[in-house]
């Protein structure tokens, strides 16, 4: 099935969400959605605590089936996939867990050459300069020997996102990726994700509640409403921080202050 | 205030009177309304409720006051509002006032409340019914998975570290040497002492070797290997899972492709499964020397004589049915391990939870299973 049908606009489309409705048991945490990430942007999924963003992005990762609609990388229809169709597809999204979740056995060279071992041809040798690489390119060289238990939590964040762009991936998720840092080391964090989308022309989705980040970083986003459990706003963030017509949405975008306060 | 004064019988004076004026209720509060003591009780005013139509209070006497008469006032304002009577708050401390809207400021959410009391016991029937249905069906689905993933093992198909496999195999095997060793001696030199003391009263001593022979191979050494890996590779099957699946190490696998199953179930299971056989084998070995060593020092036979009772006594067949036993509580325990550690919860009792759930639902599977094939190799004749 081609994804054009589904209201996509070619190339530019990526990853296209059509009716999902997301449920734990008969317990429906979002209903209906529907939206388009474009190649190549930041897009944020936003809302408050427990209204089911990192359900979806569970979702898009195949972690959890919905219990109504489907998701489309480009023209495949993910949640229709076969298992090796869906191998097919895992392997070129990466994903960094919110909690890190490094494979606490394996030191973080081995994390990132699991991967690489696993899907590449490579030999061990090269596996290792690939794995030094990635973890180069997010501060953490040197530390290719080290466990995840044996480095602080910001580092493991970041250990993750190597681990993440081990095979250089076409779309990148991230949940909470700044939650538990402290606000300098979140912003380096940012600043990081933005480099490895414009070098790596990764499409990026973001899970977060971080305000300043989603200013930051954004291109698009949705806005997930635990009440209406549906998205109530969508769009660029910072239109929506001047814009949105929904009270909610600006109140989340300025933290509950004035908007002049909260733009600073 | 005395700090010591926290004994229950040391209540404040407080006092509670009730004034009522053209249908408006007044309840005058005096004395100290604190947390000491117990919380004063809402009963008498909710009598007095009926028939007012508004609710007023009067705390002109208030000595002190801190979250016990806080506790008190919203429980007042909640039963009046449920009976639709009006409440004017304007007779209490500010700082009670601002407390009570601050409470009231975000609606209950109804949803979140949850439900109180056990629900019927119907109902309760109906839940744990399905509940059982639910895991039962889950166990099976990870069964085929397992045996799938086995299968692809066998043909060399299978997706894994083999640097894990090494390393469960160690685990599995060598390392629980020196435990094995330990209770399989004793477990030896137990069942040579009590036959002794039986067999001695008719002169048969030297049937200790027979004793000891036959029952370490055929039955001890197997189910001693099985208690001692159930408790000790088991639950720790278990609680790696379990902990992986805490910390999201599972769903990191899953999302990049790799199987679970593949890599973090089967290695472990080939391991214990391929290891419980030689473990058993050794048992066996270990608890006969225990048995030589009650036979020699207390019975006074000879090495000799208990070497060749032994292997008098001793028959392929008794060893094989050992081995056999021994590798379905291998894999039993394994199942059961994996099992409770993939499906535990995501918290730290959870993980708890499944390490225990592991060790009791194996050697109870491991002791069925002896009992099933008890009767099936004595049908078998064997």
């Amino acid at each position: 099935m081609k994804a054009e049908e589904h209201g996509g606009n070619g190339a530019r489309t990526h990853i296209i969400v059509r009716d999902l409705t997301m449920a734990y048991g008969s317990f429906v945490v979002m209903r209906d959605l529907n939206f388009t990430i474009s190649r190549g942007e930041v897009f944020i999924i936003m809302g408050g605590s427990g209204s089911g963003k990192s359900t979806l992005l569970r979702h898009l990762i195949g972690l959890q089936e919905p219990a109504k609609g489907e998701i489309y990388f480009g023209d495949d229809n993910f949640t229709k996939a076969d298992e090796a169709e869906r191998q097919r597809i895992l392997r070129r999204i990466g994903a960094l867990f919110q909690s890190g979740a490094l494979w606490s056995s394996m030191t973080l060279a081995e994390n990132i050459g699991l991967l690489l071992e696993d899907y590449t041809d490579l030999n061990p040798e090269e596996i290792r300069e690939v794995a030094s690489l990635k973890l180069a390119l997010v501060g953490l060289k040197g530390y290719e020997d080290f466990y995840p238990s044996e480095i602080s939590g910001g580092m493991q964040k970041r250990a993750g996102l190597a681990r993440a762009i081990a095979l250089d991936p076409e779309a990148l998720f991230l949940d909470e990726p700044s939650a538990g840092l402290d606000p300098v080391t979140a912003r380096r964090l940012d600043e990081l994700i933005l480099e490895l989308r414009d070098s790596l022309g990764a499409t990026v989705v973001v899970v977060t509640h971080d305000v300043a980040s989603i200013l930051t970083i954004g291109d698009n986003s949705i806005f997930l409403d635990a009440e209406a459990s549906t998205i109530t706003a969508r769009g660029h963030p910072k239109e929506l921080l001047a814009h949105s017509p929904d009270p909610k949405v600006r109140e989340f975008l300025t933290r509950g202050l004035p908007q002049e306060a909260a733009q600073r | 205030m005395a700090k010591v004064a926290r004994k229950p019988e040391a209540a404040p004076p407080r006092a509670i009177s009730f004034e009522e004026k053209d249908s408006t209720l007044v309840v005058v509060l005096s004395g100290r309304w604190t947390l000491e003591g117990h919380l004063p009780p809402v009963a008498d005013v909710e009598q007095r409720l009926s028939g007012a139509q508004r609710i007023a209070f009067d705390t002109r006497g208030l000595e002190a006051w801190d979250s016990g008469l806080l506790a008190f006032l919203a429980k007042v304002t909640e039963l009046a509002r449920a009976r639709r009577i009006a409440v004017d708050l304007s007779g209490v401390p500010a700082g009670v006032r601002r407390l009570i809207e601050l409470a009231e400021a975000v609606p209950e959410r109804k949803v979140a409340r949850k439900q109180d009391g056990e629900p019927p016991l119907l109902a309760r029937i109906g839940e744990r019914t399905i509940a059982l249905a639910g895991g039962t069906v889950g166990s099976l689905a990870f069964l085929g998975d397992l045996t799938l993933a086995v299968a692809r093992f066998a043909t060399f198909r299978a997706r894994y570290r083999p640097w894990d496999l090494m390393l469960f195999i160690q685990e599995a095997g060598p390392q629980a040497l020196p435990i094995v060793t330990l209770v399989s001696f004793l477990s030896g030199v137990i069942l040579a002492f009590v036959g002794a003391v039986q067999l001695k009263q008719f002169g048969g001593q030297i049937y200790i070797a027979d004793l000891v022979a036959i029952g370490m191979t055929r039955e001890m050494g197997a189910l001693m290997t099985a208690v001692i890996m159930a408790g000790r590779t088991g639950a720790a099957f278990a609680a790696q899972l379990g902990t992986m699946k805490v910390t999201q190490e599972i769903d990191a696998f899953t999302a990049m492709g790799f199987p679970p199953m593949e890599f973090l179930v089967l290695p472990r299971f080939v391991a214990l499964t391929l290891m419980m056989p030689l473990l058993c084998l050794y048992s066996d070995l270990i608890g006969m020397v225990g048995g030589a060593v009650i036979g020699i020092g207390m019975l006074d036979l000879s090495w000799t004589t208990f070497y060749q009772e032994t292997t008098k006594a001793i028959t392929v067949g008794y060893v094989l049915v050992g081995l056999f036993k021994s590798f379905v509580y291998g894999s039993l325990i394994a199942f059961f391990g994996c099992l409770r550690g993939v499906q535990s919860g995501s918290s730290s009792s959870a993980v708890g939870d499944a390490a225990t759930s592991a060790v009791v639902s194996s050697i109870v599977a491991c002791i069925v299973a002896n009992g099933i094939l008890a009767v099936v190799l004595y049908v078998l004749n064997l």
